[in-house]
């Protein structure tokens, strides 16, 4: 059993479909990337893993360690270890970080042990590796944040809640240099067989920083390219056109 | 950190203050007339210029009209209809104590009355019905002059202090519901910090109504002296009856050069039921006098409770750069109906003021702000700030903002912004991605919307209030 399995998924959000038939499937501890021009569905994509409401899935399926998720809420997928570190974080004012990373935290992995203090103490550390000063604990979730200093939130929920499958949207748009090297740092140390992942990007680069095993390309809803993480390197050359050419029919190298 | 409430808790009860204490009481016959504002008046054994009062603003009373200006609707009062006095019937204890039966009543609503076991920095005046039945910590009090004690008992034992204030901010004639109380109040706090004194504790009154048919008209007179600091807390609750019954209330506040008083009020009574039926009246005026040179009167109000609010309280800002706050969250939800404000007069120079208002509106309840700014000719300098937020959950509630800014002075600054906005799908989704449950996430998002107004109230106090809302949501949402 794969530990990720999308089966011919469709979704459309009011009367547009946008997902017509996407098929991808990831083994436990495998990165893959996917790519895909704008408005190819890759977030639409990521929203329907993590069951956002707008959205209706009128065929297909998605199945997290066998199961599937269709039916479950939200919360009930991120307590599973179904994770997405969004494209666009939205702001929630007044709620401090510190109050929702611990509010999150508790709902998908308990209350810890060490209380208030010993949670704080883990929090810092985390903070410390992705190099985030302290005084964003009692700023408002995403008030104000820059992209960049968003992102790094991201992934530094990412890391207090271990997520076993995470979806991340193009956490690299909105980083600095330093700061890429820094988060694709930060989700490395989490690679490895407890976590798979399904990295979203336009950019080679951060394809250079957190290396997949595979490589996916999406077109108006469809997967229509699978290969070895190489093709990168046609792709950011050629651009999407030549696949593009080949509509219809999904071209599967390597 | 705030703790949030558990996901299952679902033994919360909707209104767990609604019950009724099986206690005797004393009780007027129904009905209002000279001659039971002369019975009052008699049982508290008052002076005769207390009695005179009351029966000069029974008589202006009667030449009002019910104001019926504010967004609510709902069937004509009875005036003959209701019960003005009501006392329970103490059984005597020979160490001064409490009736163990109002004991028992006063614990289950979360404000115990033996000292020992109170909040340290917390002394207690409970009103029960109509009556003051226990202040707590006064000898500590007194000690650095402070009085605090039912209002019948200033009346009896600091005549010349209740007849020099009572009254001088709101007039027995300001309006219906205030010359309403005027007549027939029966009892309150009387809070007097005297010059350059600090108050140590947090005073508080705590509110009960339990008798049938009864209104409650309390009046709380609080004078700051010169360079005192006096912080106040009113809570209140009744128990849960299918009949509405009549709260209207006045607050005196003074405040004397560089004094400063901040008031705080959790309201929580009785709302009615989901259809509609019941609940509390809850009329109210509420005014500062900022009389000296840069003394500041702070209201702060987080509103849950109640079938109709009509309350704003206000500060006249008269002396010299004297600051008015105002900070609200209003809460409505099933058919419940809120028009709540402030109205700051600037009189004096360079005074101050700002305004917070936080609505929030869910099932077919409807919520009005409703202030007055107004700046007068001699208040040159004088500054407003006024935030109105509300915010809307489900489609069927409604959410109203009336602000008027009147100013009769060129070099006055008044700013106001205004947001309507719904609990946004992203948010929630957001907060859901992390495992959040839908409720948890409601009362998150909400509770980040009246920061600014929660983190005005006492730290113990902030606490009750956010798990009062949580309580609320939990019964408005999904
Ligand atoms: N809420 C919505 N209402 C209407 N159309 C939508 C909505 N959400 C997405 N779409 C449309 O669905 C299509 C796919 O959008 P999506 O955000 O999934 O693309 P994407 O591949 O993530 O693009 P990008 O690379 O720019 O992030 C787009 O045409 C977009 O406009
Ligand atoms: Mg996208």
């Amino acid at each position: 059993m794969a530990e990720f399995e999308i089966r011919d998924l469709q979704a459309r959000i009011g009367e547009k479909p946008i997902l017509q038939g996407v098929n991808l499937t990831i083994e436990r501890g495998e990165t893959h990337a996917l790519m895909g021009p704008n408005g190819s569905g890759k977030s639409t994509l990521s929203n329907v893993i993590m069951g956002h409401p707008d959205y209706e899935v009128t065929g297909g399926d998605i199945l997290f360690r066998g199961q599937s998720l269709l039916g479950l809420p939200t919360e009930e997928r991120a307590r599973l270890g179904v994770f997405l570190a969004f494209q666009y974080p939205v702001a929630v004012p007044g709620v401090s970080v510190a109050r929702f990373l611990k509010t999150a935290v508790e709902a998908v992995r308990g209350k810890s042990a060490g209380g208030a203090g010993g949670f704080l103490k883990g929090v810092r550390e985390q903070m410390k590796s992705l190099e985030m000063t302290e005084a964003f604990l009692d700023r408002g979730l995403n008030e104000g944040f820059s992209g960049g200093e968003k992102k790094r939130l991201e992934i530094l929920q990412m890391r207090l809640l271990k997520p076993a499958l995470a979806v991340l949207d193009e956490t690299d748009s909105g980083l600095d240099i330093d700061a890429l090297r820094i988060v694709a740092g930060g989700v490395n140390q989490l690679r490895g067989s407890d976590l798979t992942l399904l990295v979203i990007t336009h950019y080679e680069r951060l394809l250079k920083l957190i290396q997949p095993d595979h490589l996916h390309v999406l077109m108006e809803g469809r997967i229509v390219f699978s290969g070895g993480p190489e093709a990168v390197q046609e792709l950011e050359r050629r651009g999407y056109d030549w696949l593009r050419e080949q509509a219809g029919e999904a071209v599967v190298a390597g | 950190m705030t703790q949030i409430l558990p996901t299952d808790n679902k033994l919360v009860q909707d209104y767990k203050f609604g019950f009724v204490t099986p206690i005797d009481a004393d009780a007027a016959p129904k009905g209002l007339n000279e001659d039971i504002i002369r019975l009052i008046s008699s049982k508290k054994g008052e002076p005769d210029w207390m009695l005179a009062w009351r029966l000069e603003a029974f008589r202006h009373w009667q030449t009002l009209r019910e104001p019926h200006w504010a967004r609510a609707t709902y069937p004509p009062i009875d005036y003959q209809d209701i019960c003005y006095y009501s006392a329970p019937r103490q059984r005597a204890s020979a160490t001064g104590e409490m009736d163990p039966e109002l004991a028992k009543t006063f614990e289950r609503l979360g404000v115990p009355m033996h000292e020992r076991a109170q909040l340290a920095g917390v002394a207690v005046d409970a009103v029960f019905d109509s009556v003051s039945v226990a202040t707590t910590h006064r000898e500590v009090l007194k000690k650095q002059g402070i009085i605090f004690c039912s209002m019948s008992e200033a009346i009896r034992e600091h005549p010349e202090l209740v007849r020099q204030y009572l009254g001088s901010v709101v007039p027995p004639g300001d309006n219906f519901y205030a010359a309403l109380n005027s007549a027939v109040f029966t009892d309150g706090s009387f809070c007097f910090i005297p010059r350059g004194v600090r108050c140590p504790l947090e005073l508080s009154t705590y509110f009960r109504i339990n008798a049938i048919r009864t209104g409650q008209f309390e009046r709380t007179l609080i004078v700051a002296e010169p360079e005192s600091y006096v912080s106040y807390i009113e809570g209140c609750t009744a128990p849960a009856r299918d009949e509405n019954q009549l709260h209207a209330a006045v607050v005196e506040l003074v405040a004397l050069d560089d004094a400063q008083i901040k008031y705080s009020t959790v309201q929580n009574w009785y709302a009615g039921d989901a259809q509609g039926n019941g609940g509390i009246y809850n009329f109210v005026t509420k005014r500062g006098h900022c009389r000296g040179r840069r003394s500041r009167i702070s209201w702060t109000q987080v509103e849950v409770g109640a079938a109709i609010t009509w309350k704003y309280p206000s500060v006249i800002l008269e002396g010299e750069e004297s600051v008015g706050e105002f900070y609200s969250v209003a809460f409505t939800n099933n058919r419940m109906q809120a028009d709540t404000g402030t109205k700051m007069i600037h009189r004096g120079a360079r005074t101050r003021s700002t305004i917070v208002a936080k609505g929030i509106s869910s099932g077919e309840s409807s919520n009005t702000y409703r202030g007055i700014v107004r700046v007068l000719p001699r208040a040159t300098g004088a500054r407003n700030h006024t935030q109105c937020d509300s915010m809307l959950i489900g489609p069927q509630c409604s959410a109203n903002t009336f602000p008027v800014i009147e100013s009769f002075n060129a070099s006055a600054i008044t700013e106001h912004e205004a947001t309507t906005s719904r609990i946004s799908e992203e948010q929630l989704f957001y907060l859901r991605s992390r495992g959040i449950d839908e409720e948890t996430a409601t009362a998150l998002i909400v509770h980040g919307f009246c920061k600014e107004v929660l983190k005005e109230l006492p730290l113990e106090f902030a606490v009750e209030a956010v798990k009062l809302l949580e309580l609320k949501l939990e019964h408005s949402v999904g």
